[in-house]
């Protein structure tokens, strides 16, 4: 076997070389190097792209009905916080079409479904926590009569005091985890002995998922007491585990079944397990099926989003700008449960550094809570709330001494041999981020178009432009260490064709045809010849969730080992048969090479069924090196970082506050890439959803607590228009990782995401262009068009009082 | 005549709907009657575009030519659909060969969840009907009703820019003369209507057809494109007892011009007349590109805008602005109103029981006025404003320079209804524009309005954007007047 990837070549070509404009996009697509008929590297299309576009790709809530399929709805709280008094249900039962209604006193098994610690009733259990909690569930025999029957129910309330804001959670130390430190040398001293000190504060927004398809699940009783779940889920496992508890059941009668999802990014990871739970529930008290699809609203008002965060920072510095000493306080706002958020405030703190080396530092995580629904995964997961605070340090300090943010940026970048160790003691290996930055400079332009917005801003009353690169290094792999691990399964079938199945959820980041990518490399097969069907929990079992950008590393290295298990029986078995050496033995081009003869992939399939060899085989993976000693926050989390940086370009409007991103430019390690065209989407797609972030996408939580932004007229996702016109994005060449991850690739889901805090940063570019650049302005997340006015607002006051 | 009976092509088939609960949308229709399900729900309110279909429907101002117009399935009623084709993403394919819409996404990697992506391809499949060759601007305009979550757009552009010129015709092309044919004998079938459930749906042809049955039926809730009212049920669960659909209304769905005004059927999508208008005032074409989205514009109406009385709507402080007035219509009389006064309160009209909106008259501009409208919002495109401001002012140039002489300010979100600014009216009228008077006009503004706090803006933000906005105004009429034209609005930048 050739070596396919030269590690010792790793190196980032000078920036001339890596110019790549948007428009050739295509070509830089079209002109990987095909290494392969399996093609790892290739661009292929998504496995299921003719079907998208068709409308033939089946989710869940295009499954043909079942025989007597009834559809289910939940009774909402109408208080964030409350003791349930009584709850008359009578005329939700007497309503049209209602077949069954029940509560938790219906339960069978657990009530509580806390993916990882309790506090998740699956049906409020006395008290509620939130407004839109469920209550009560019911079956109806459609969709339309069961939300209107819900709506019947007469519940009385004794009404609590409720924690709504984070300021109130932390006055009250009211947690769902306990406060968590990570911390490095005396930062407090090395704070008081630098040169200079500055202190703020930010308030960074939460955020909806808005997947297009909403929470479904399809319960389907079967035979022996046992249930088949059809649902859009980033967790098969954890839904079956879930599903077999609260049915009080054993996990062998529950299959789970996920062929795509339309959209996750975080929010069915754990929050879809609920909707099958109440499916199940309902579909054994009725024994039909039972669909339940949340209404877009009922979804964005039931189930948790992106953790707003409130942080705060004291940072010490020299006259160069140079971090000494840093205290960074972050607190998540977590809504009443634990769900996830002991990781992701975590992780929050982890990338408190960004790519910055902090020296002596002291990073604290709050994990508030709050009667609002219960905050989860979103693709970051607590990273990017957890960047912006050093983000807005890099701008604060450049402001203070008066010069460019990028500079400040640079000074603080990581060390590649010192200066390369971070808060929680994991040594920084491999950096490559002074070379992207300096590669992003050249190929963006920056210092000859700083120049041009300054002068535009000088003649401009009304708008003014602004500018700023930001760089993103984010850690890969889940920081709860059992979770690294994944299995997949390989059948070859006789006439040569090949079915793949791994732990691993397809959400559309192209994860099913990576995964094909590899196995067909690894037999020299066209990867058309491979099916992929759904992720289901009896082909591959005890799945992780597919999350943390971790598919392909995963999922990917699972799928190898599977084809290779099957790739050595069939090479021992042409050794024995035909007498030749292993290394006589080769696959290429669709052909296995015996020596001196030459088989059709199917033709030796075929010889090797006969020859009575196992053409099936399970392949697992467990990322090694990585440890996390949370007592003492000391370990290496991470087995690498993905790296990335970008230049956005904004125009704002000083009277009414509206902006547009007129440039983006980006450059992302993603190693030796699987399939560059799947990769470049992953980042486009992940750098818009954070520009929505930060920009328009607002939620409003009212004085009791009810989500008032709860639907898409009123929250405001990025639309066609808000893509920027000139936006252009690049892969680093030749930069296989050096980690022995799957073809020396790097995840690519949630890195880029962060890269849109260069659009936030540019906003403050121009703001702070008001008054001479003198001035770092407060900019809190999303930075709506009102924010952005207010901001102007203030440093145009504090021009005012300076020039008098 | 009335026949009970909603007829239309479903892509080439006729059929017929008898027997349906008016209240059902055309895409509970598609998914839960035809078991269609390529159509996707996405929001179920016309916000994010997965449900898009496309509309083909005989072409008034050209006979014999079909229009093709992307709507949003999830909140048009099925009555709607009688005398149209309704063509679905299902319906692209030619055999086993992808529409061009459907390739080009393909091709450029244009999908990824895919779940928003029979929208998109429905939506680039209308635009190309029209527009072989479409640049960037019109793809956007054709696509903003469309989310996705997954691509960031990019690769859709690119997708939907590619030109289908050199594109062997497609299926549609080829039945063409069928198509129009076939919709030609539904257009001679009699008045259609529809029930089920007990609820009655009833499309009048004409605009005695329509008096009378609401002369019969007073209680009847009127509706054109829907666009508002179909979420009334798709959202608070309302059933709607009896419907009057204004859209096959002859009288109600044309344009006319004289010398002094446009007139325009209150019951014609926005669409069919933006072209009109953004002839006479650019900005106000502008401003109308933005309300909602092209899904939205093709089924919405200025009727509908005006007459749900919404305090957000973006059409009535413009009309407001333009000295625009209405005719409305109960059994047989008529009176005229200026649509000014049409708004009593939040939500409430002068209208009266049985009365319609039959049409909206718009003054076209002479020499010396000017209109200027700001749609401020959190999203440039498809989003409600948090101010919509609407100035209209004339000046008469006399010996010491120009003189306003005539001066409305509307504005939308800042107030119960749509409503004008009279103390910052009067500062300016009969004065000459400066920076000191813009100030005193600005101050005098704070009298004017009591804005509101919500879920879009602040009280703050409304008040202190509606000033600046009386600020912007005199900048852009001084750099009008200067050699050197300054931008002053970020939505010029592409």
């Amino acid at each position: 076997m050739r070596s396919l990837i030269n590690v010792e070549k790793f190196a980032v070509k000078k920036a001339d070389t890596l110019k790549i404009q948007s428009n050739t996009n295509k070509s830089l697509i079209d002109g990987q190097k095909n290494v392969g008929l399996g093609g790892v590297g290739r661009s292929k299309k998504h496995d299921s792209a003719d079907k998208h576009v068709a409308g033939e790709a089946i989710y869940v809530d295009d499954r043909p009905s079942l025989r007597g399929e009834l559809h289910a709805a939940v009774g909402q709280s109408a208080y964030a916080h409350a003791n349930i008094i009584s709850m008359d249900l009578s005329a939700v039962k007497a309503a049209t079409g209602v077949i069954s209604v029940i509560t938790v006193e219906d339960v069978p098994g657990h009530t509580d479904i806390g993916p990882v610690f309790p506090g998740d009733p699956v049906l409020a259990i006395g008290k509620v926590e939130f407004i839109g909690q469920p209550l009560f569930a019911v079956a109806a025999t459609s969709f339309d009569l069961a939300r209107r029957a819900v709506k019947l129910a007469k519940i009385d309330y004794e009404e609590l005091e409720a924690v709504l804001t984070v300021k109130d959670a932390l006055a009250k130390q009211n947690f769902v985890r306990p406060p968590f430190t990570m911390k490095r040398g005396d930062s407090d001293a090395a704070i008081k002995g630098a040169t200079h000190q500055l202190s703020g504060e930010i308030n960074v927004g939460g955020q909806e998922h808005f997947y297009l398809e909403g929470q479904v699940s399809t319960a389907e009783p079967t035979e022996d007491g046992g249930m088949n779940i059809f649902t859009s889920s980033q967790h098969p496992s954890e839904v079956q585990k879930l599903v077999a508890e609260v049915l009080a059941i054993p996990l062998n009668k529950v299959l789970v079944d996920m062929r795509r999802m339309g959209g996750g990014f975080g929010g069915k990871e754990t929050q879809a397990a609920q909707w099958a739970c109440i499916a199940a529930l309902l579909a054994n008290e009725t024994k039909r099926p039972v669909k339940f699809k949340l209404a877009r609203m009922d979804d964005m008002i039931m189930t948790g989003k992106r953790h707003p965060f409130e942080n705060n920072y004291t940072v010490g510095f020299d006259a160069q700008g140079q971090i000494k000493g840093i205290n960074i306080e972050v607190n998540g706002n977590c809504g009443y449960s634990p769900d996830l958020s002991d990781a992701i405030v975590d992780r929050a703190m982890f990338h408190s550094d960004n790519a910055y080396y902090l020296d002596q530092a002291t990073i604290t995580g709050n994990r508030c809570k709050l009667n609002t629904v219960s905050h989860t995964a979103y693709r970051g997961f607590g990273g990017p709330q957890g960047m912006m605070t050093i983000e807005m340090i890099m701008d604060d300090i450049a402001r203070h001494l008066g010069k460019d943010p990028l500079e400040i940026r640079k000074i603080n970048l990581y060390g590649k041999d010192d200066r390369n160790v971070t808060h929680y003691h994991q040594t920084v290996e491999h950096n490559n981020l002074s070379e992207i930055i300096d590669s992003l400079e050249t190929s963006s332009d920056y210092q000859a178009r700083r120049q041009a917005i300054t002068e535009f801003n000088a003649n401009n009353t009304i708008l003014k432009k602004g500018l700023s690169l930001t760089p993103v290094k984010f850690g890969i792999s889940f920081t709860v260490q059992h979770l690294n691990q994944a299995g997949a399964l390989v059948h070859i079938y006789t006439d040569g064709t090949i079915h793949l199945s791994h732990g691993g959820t397809e959400m559309g980041q192209g994860l099913n045809i990576k995964v094909a990518q590899i196995v067909a490399e690894e037999f020299q097969v066209d990867v058309d010849t491979i099916a992929i069907s759904s992720a289901r929990t009896d082909k591959v079992p005890n799945s992780s969730p597919t999350a943390a950008s971790s598919g392909t590393d995963l999922n990917g290295k699972a799928a190898q080992a599977a084809a290779k298990t099957i790739k050595q029986r069939l090479i021992d078995f042409a050794c024995e048969k035909y007498q030749v050496e292993a290394g006589q033995v080769h696959f290429e081009n669709s052909n296995v090479i015996v020596g001196e003869q030459s088989f059709s992939f199917a033709e030796f399939t075929q010889l090797a069924y006969m020859g009575r060899v196992s053409l099936s085989s399970t392949g697992f993976y467990k990322t090694p090196k990585i440890h996390f000693d949370r007592a003492t926050g000391k370990g290496r989390p991470f087995f690498y970082y993905a790296t990335g940086a970008a230049v956005s370009e904004v125009i704002i409007d000083t009277l009414t506050g509206e902006y547009k991103t007129l440039r983006t430019d980006i450059l992302q390690d993603v190693g030796h890439s699987i399939n560059p065209a799947i990769d470049i989407g992953q980042i486009e797609g992940a750098f818009i959803q954070g520009m929505g972030w930060l920009t328009t996408e607002e939620l409003v939580w009212n004085e009791q607590g009810r989500l008032l932004s709860n639907n898409p007229a009123t929250y405001k996702i990025p639309a066609i228009n808000d893509t920027p016109a000139d936006f252009r994005v690049a892969l680093v060449p030749d930069a296989p990782n050096r980690e022995h991850t799957i073809y020396n690739s790097k995840a690519v889901g949630e890195p880029p995401f962060m890269l849109a805090i260069s659009v936030w940063a540019a906003l403050k570019d121009a703001i702070s262009s008001i008054n001479d650049y003198k001035t770092s302005p407060a900019l809190d997340t999303p930075a709506t068009p009102e924010r952005v006015l207010f901001a102007v607002a203030a440093v145009k006051a504090q021009a005012a009082a300076a020039a008098k | 005549m009335v026949e009970n009976t909603i007829k239309f092509l479903l892509n080439n088939k006729l059929v017929n709907i008898e027997n349906l609960d008016p209240n059902t949308t055309v895409l509970q229709y598609l998914r839960e009657e035809q078991f269609k399900s390529g159509t996707k729900e996405g929001c179920a309110s016309g916000d994010c575009g997965a449900c898009t279909v496309v509309l083909a429907e005989l072409d008034t101002e050209n006979s014999g030519q079909l229009k093709y117009k992307s709507i949003n399935s999830c909140i048009t009623f099925v009555g709607n659909l009688h005398g149209k084709q309704l063509i679905t993403v299902e319906d692209l394919k030619d055999g086993a060969k992808l529409h061009h819409a459907q390739q080009t996404l393909v091709d450029n990697h244009g999908s990824q969840c895919g779940f928003c992506t029979p929208g998109f391809v429905m939506s680039s499949f209308a635009l190309h009907k029209h527009n072989k060759t479409p640049n960037r601007a019109e793809v956007l305009a054709a696509l903003a009703g469309n989310l996705c979550r997954c691509t960031g757009y990019r690769s859709i552009i690119a997708a939907a820019m590619t030109s289908s010129e050199a594109v062997a015709e497609d299926s549609f092309a080829q039945h063409y003369q069928e198509t129009v044919a076939a919709l030609s004998e539904l257009e001679k079938l009699p008045t259609p209507a529809l029930t089920g459930n007990g609820h009655n749906f009833i499309a009048p042809k004409n605009i005695d057809e329509l008096a009378t049955a609401l002369i019969n039926e007073p209680k009847s809730t009127l509706v054109a494109g829907g666009t508002d009212l179909a979420l009334a049920v798709t959202q608070n669960l309302a059933i709607i007892d009896k419907l009057v659909y204004l859209g096959n209304v002859a009288e109600l769905t044309t344009i006319k011009e004289t010398d002094t005004e446009i007139i325009i059927g209150a019951a014609l999508p926005y669409s069919d007349f933006i072209d009109t208008l953004h002839h006479y005032y650019p900005e106000l074409g502008e401003m109308i590109e933005r309300i909602g989205a092209k899904q939205v514009r093709n089924t919405g109406t200025l009727g509908g805008n005006i007459g749900n009385a919404s305090p957000i709507g973006d059409m009535p402080p413009a009309l407001i602005a333009l000295g625009a007035t209405m005719t409305l219509h109960v059994n047989g009389q008529e009176r005229t109103i200026l649509v000014e006064d049409y708004f009593v309160d939040y939500k409430k009209t002068v209208l009266k029981t049985s009365e319609f909106i039959k049409s909206i008259q718009i003054p076209k501009p002479t020499a010396g006025q000017t209109l200027k409208i700001y749609k401020i919002s959190k999203r440039i495109d498809d989003d409600i404003s948090a101010v919509l401001a609407a100035f209209f002012i004339e000046q008469e140039v006399d010996g010491k320079g120009q003189k306003i002489i005539n001066i409305r300010l509307a504005f939308g979100g800042m107030a119960a209804i749509p409503k004008r600014a009279p103390a910052a009216e009067a500062v300016l009228l009969g004065k000459s524009l400066s920076k000191e008077l813009v100030a005193q006009a600005k101050a005098a503004l704070a009298t004017d309005f009591q804005p509101m706090s919500d879920v879009r803006a602040s009280d703050k933000y409304r008040m202190t954007v509606a000033q600046n906005l009386i600020e912007k105004c005199y900048l852009e009429l001084q750099s009008a007047n200067a050699r050197a034209v300054i931008e002053t609005r970020v939505v010029n930048y592409a």
